[in-house]
């Protein structure tokens, strides 16, 4: 039955591949909705090992939906985007699909070789999207300085996950996910249950098993944008056209940190100090530094890119409160704060890519002045999006930074708070001068409306964001119970 | 029901008066204003109301929300509430009618806004879920933070921001606070809650207790507010429009004094007495320091800002003191307050509006020119100044006798506040109204044609306000009365706590 799940998955995208002509987006759009729906339905049921390399359980089928989901509206955003390209247009659905099947592996691995095929899956599709607007003089400013950046820097993070893969291989002799911290083999299928008990070590020391993690960690940091691995977000986001940025923003990141979660539950990899020492280290850097150097800029795209380093940084709070608590409340934090990020980020990236066409993209701060006053409903949702990415209540990100701040008091991580409290005021500053911006009266007629067509459904998806932004900030409790089931499994 | 019903009132009506624009833009004003009458008089009802099973409360409500971390929906409102929101309904009034000529652009939109700045107030003074609390802490800022960035003056950008980072900041330490609180009654009791009834239960001790305070104490500090952390307050006042200094100075002011006096020292009594003394001063020194500093100011609203927080010193003082003629002063010091402050700022906003300015040193001898606004202005200073007969002496009065079994020095400090505002009151009056008029002595830089005396709408509102510190003044019994009950409750929950407390 498994299989029949994850094969029809692929199928499915599989059709949205073959007739790439006029009707490609709309196969790729039906397609990512009927694998949203199934993965949906499937739910309830499952919770079993798909060969050895692929687990289905209730967490990776959660994640399914949302990544297929997500999928489907940056394939809708980008529609309009795209519209006018003087190019081949349909390859980037084809990309887009195919870098959405890599996700779908990545959440529901839990061996190192599924994670590296879905991760490289992902990356590959991903360089094509970055660099895809190429032949177009007045599009996205640098998309091949962009591509090229991102290809070089996460070939390089691949191999240092490669290498600290293959270092752990040889302390526990299994490339499944497994308790580093006593090396024994697991039964393939079984469900992990991560126990701290530190048994004693075969052969390699503990300093050996720590250098491998820290090798994995350092890749895995690359692929979040963690600082201080963080040096290529803002060229590549800003680089990018504005439909794939939104990709690498929310798929990509999301996919990567299931992973990182599944991996750390399952290896216990925090029961060493040091590791918990450089995810701290990693934190807080990333919060301060990603929202120190949000103030400086002036390109939208850039400040997401910058925030999205800090965002990383808090949902990591939450990760090294996974070692301290017993229950599974960090695990739901992090689930939490990934969908209120994923929803925020998303929104945000589709007003900007609403307002953009390939040919201009409207991604200076300024350009928004006044689009308060011109069209008020964009505006109304970027601000929705922005204010929750600050964390103010009637939102979904307020939520999710109490989900996080919860498990940070109930582990006693005290350092990190203060430096959480601090970077949220710190952001507060660079969202509200964006929102400030808008508010400003209009100084002229700004060429908006010619650049991009008007599309419906992209409206229908802002608007979709928007009610999920605002009743999950409200009323989270069945999102709550769903991810509390959900999280029991990891 | 009828806490849930004042709520959704407020949200409701905000959103009608968007919609309305469309329509008309007369229409959202009047559309505010009917729905703030609406919502004074189902206050009203309150009065009498028995809508709680528990009779210590006029009305309650208490609803399932998140029950996985056992936050509910509980609202209930006793006589502490009651005062409370009739002061915030009545001075919402006061704020639609400063707006109904003085704002003109996108008129809808700040209606809404400031419709929903009053919905949060509203939810503030009602909740009795620290998660609901903190909500509603925070939904009254962002109209506010709109109000100020698109209705404010010349430097509107800079104090919009500076308001929303002083209290957004200060409020994260609250929510921390209040988590680790939670967390505490997750581990004493074994499950979670926010309510506030759970919550006092809890035994908090040792040095965290005063750390999880501190966060508490910061947050309603910052909102009151209090040395050291006023700096917002004279920023946010000057640019603010008129309608929004009355609602900043008359209401939103007063959550952080109920904070205190709900939240911050109930809830950790021994590590407030502890800090009793160290709050006392800073009360003190608030008070003499931000008269001293109003007395340098030559921006009348600026002047107006420093002499609010220099009044919210004796409220910090008298619930500081924590004793039960203390804690009236406090109350009544709030309330009349917000009346005299709420007049002042619409003065001020009133002459700014006519004048253009709000630099003292352009203005003289306006006393001629427009009488009325001379007898009004001198009027609600001499309230402001603590003249007897009117609400504010007998706030400050009664603050100071508690204060004084408490801490006798800090209280001698803060009396000599009462001499400094009479000073800096009278001052005003003198620069503004008295020397020679401006216009004739040819130093005027603004229209002379503009500067109209009040007309009769503008008067009624200022009749109203008089009306009332006149009653706080010669009758305060009912509104003592009627916080009396709760004050006593708290009093005795506390004493309970601490004698409970093995020294």
């Amino acid at each position: 039955m498994l299989i029949v799940i994850a094969t029809a998955i692929v199928l499915m995208l599989l059709i949205g591949i073959r007739r790439s002509y006029v009707g490609t987006s709309a196969t790729a759009i039906t397609g990512l909705l009927l694998a949203t729906i199934v993965a949906a339905a499937m739910l309830p049921y499952t919770n079993q090992q798909v060969t050895p390399l692929l687990i289905v359980d209730q967490y990776s089928l959660f994640f399914t939906p949302i990544i297929c989901a997500l999928a489907m509206f940056i394939a809708i955003l980008s529609f309009p985007y795209l519209f006018r390209l003087n190019d081949d247009k349909e390859e980037y659905y084809l990309l887009l699909t195919v870098a959405t099947v890599g996700a779908i592996i990545m959440v529901s691995s839990n061996h190192f070789i599924s994670t590296i095929l879905g991760l490289e899956t992902l990356s590959m599709a991903l360089y094509g999207m970055v660099a895809y607007p190429l032949h177009c003089k007045e599009s996205a400013k640098y998309p091949l300085e962009a591509a090229v950046k991102y290809l070089v820097l996460s070939a390089v993070a691949t191999s240092f996950i490669l290498f600290g893969m293959a270092l752990l291989y040889a302390k526990t002799g299994t490339l499944a996910f497994s308790n580093v911290t006593t090396a024994h083999e697991l039964e393939a299928g079984a469900t992990y249950i991560g126990v701290t008990n530190i048994g004693p070590m075969q052969g390699l020391s503990d300093n050996y098993t720590i250098i491998a993690l820290l090798l994995i960690i350092a890749g895995i940091a690359f692929k979040l944008s963690l600082a201080p691995f963080h040096m290529w977000t803002p060229d590549v986001y800003e680089g990018s056209p504005l439909p794939a940025t939104a990709y690498l923003a929310t798929v990509g990141k999301a996919a990567m940190f299931v992973v990182l979660l599944r991996f750390l539950e399952i290896s216990d990899a925090l029961a060493f100090d040091s590791v918990v020492t450089a995810f701290t280290l990693v934190a807080s850097l990333s919060i301060l530094v990603g929202n120190l150097l949000a103030l400086l800029q002036d390109n939208l795209k850039r400040i997401l890119a910058y925030s999205s380093i800090a965002h990383m940084g808090y949902l990591l709070i939450a990760v090294i409160a996974s070692q301290y608590l017993a229950g599974t409340i960090s695990v739901e934090a992090v689930t939490f704060y990934l969908i209120a990020y994923v929803i925020m980020t998303l929104g945000a990236f589709g007003v900007a890519s609403v307002i953009s066409s390939s040919e201009k993209e409207f991604d200076e701060v300024s350009d928004y002045r006044g689009l308060f006053w011109r069209e008020p409903w964009l505006a109304g949702i970027f601000t929705a999006m922005l204010l929750s990415l600050a964390g103010i209540p009637l939102t979904v990100g307020f939520i999710g930074k109490f989900y996080l701040v919860l498990a940070g008091v109930e582990s006693g991580l005290w350092v990190l708070l203060g430096v959480l409290v601090v970077g949220s005021g710190i952001g507060l500053y660079y969202y509200l001068r964006i929102v400030y911006r808008m508010l400003l009266p209009q100084r002229d007629a700004f060429a908006y409306r010619e650049a991009g067509i008007e599309s419906l459904s992209s409206y229908g998806v802002l608007a979709l964001l928007l009610l999920l932004l605002v009743v999950l900030g409200i009323y989270p409790t069945p999102l709550m119970t769903l991810i509390q089931s959900v999280a029991a499994v990891i | 029901m009828i806490l849930v019903l004042l709520i959704s009132i407020l949200f409701i009506g905000g959103l009608l008066a968007w919609v309305s624009e469309i329509f008309d833009p007369a229409l959202p004003r009047i559309v505010a204003l009917v729905t703030v009458i609406v919502e004074l008089l189902v206050m009203l009802t309150l009065l009498g109301a028995t809508d709680s099973p528990d009779p210590a409360w006029l009305a309650s409500i208490n609803a399932a929300w998140m029950p996985r971390f056992g936050i509910g929906f509980h609202l209930a409102a006793d006589g502490l509430s009651v005062l409370l929101l009739l002061l915030t309904a009545f001075l919402g009034i006061i704020a639609v009618g400063s707006a109904w000529n003085e704002i003109t652009e996108r008129v809808g939109f700040f209606y809404f806004n400031l419709l929903w700045t009053l919905a949060g107030v509203v939810g503030v003074f009602t909740a009795l879920d620290l998660f609901l609390f903190f909500f509603f802490w925070e939904v009254m800022l962002i109209p506010m933070y709109f109000i100020i960035a698109i209705w404010g003056h010349e430097n509107k950008n800079y104090a919009a921001m500076k308001f929303f980072i002083f209290t957004q900041v200060s409020g994260l330490l609250m929510l921390v606070s209040i988590l680790v609180l939670a967390y505490f009654h997750y581990e004493q009791f074994g499950f979670f809650s926010f309510d506030y009834f759970d919550l006092l239960r809890v035994n908090t001790t040792g040095p965290l207790e005063m750390l999880v305070m501190l966060g508490f104490f910061i947050a309603f500090t910052t909102k009151l507010p209090s040395m050291p952390f006023h700096s917002w307050l004279p920023d946010a006042h000057s640019q603010a429009p008129t309608p929004g200094s009355v609602i900043l100075a008359g209401v939103l002011l007063k959550t952080g004094a109920y904070g205190l006096i709900r939240f911050a020292v109930p809830l950790f009594p021994e590590a407030s007495m502890q800090f009793a003394p160290v709050a006392m001063t800073l009360a003190a020194i608030s008070i003499l320091y931000c008269a001293k500093v109003a007395f340098a100011q030559t921006d009348i609203k600026r002047l107006i800002a420093y002499t609010s927080v220099s009044h919210m010193g004796f409220v910090l003082l008298g619930v500081y003191a924590w004793n039960e003629q203390a804690l009236q002063g406090a109350v009544m010091t709030m309330l009349a307050h917000g009346l005299s402050a709420a007049a002042l700022f619409m003065f001020a906003g009133g002459l700014q509006h006519r004048i253009h300015t709000r630099d003292m040193t352009q203005m003289g001898g306006f006393l001629a020119k427009v009488p009325r606004m001379a007898t009004v202005a001198l009027f609600f200073s001499i309230a402001a100044l603590g003249m007897p007969g009117l609400g504010n002496f007998i706030g400050e009065f009664l603050a100071l006798l508690g204060a004084f079994q408490a801490s006798i020095w800090a209280t001698v400090a803060a009396a000599l506040g009462l001499v400094l505002a009479s000073v800096y009151s009278l001052w005003v009056i003198q620069r503004v109204f008295h020397g020679a008029y401006r216009a004739e002595v040819g130093t005027a830089q603004f229209n002379e044609s503009q500067l109209l005396d009040f007309d009769r709408r503008e008067m009624v509102y200022y009749g109203l306000m008089m009306l009332g510190l006149v009653w706080m003044g010669m009758y305060p019994q009912p509104f003592l009365d009627l916080s009396a009950g709760t004050l006593q409750t708290l009093l005795e929950n506390s004493r309970q706590l601490l004698a409970a407390v093995p020294n």
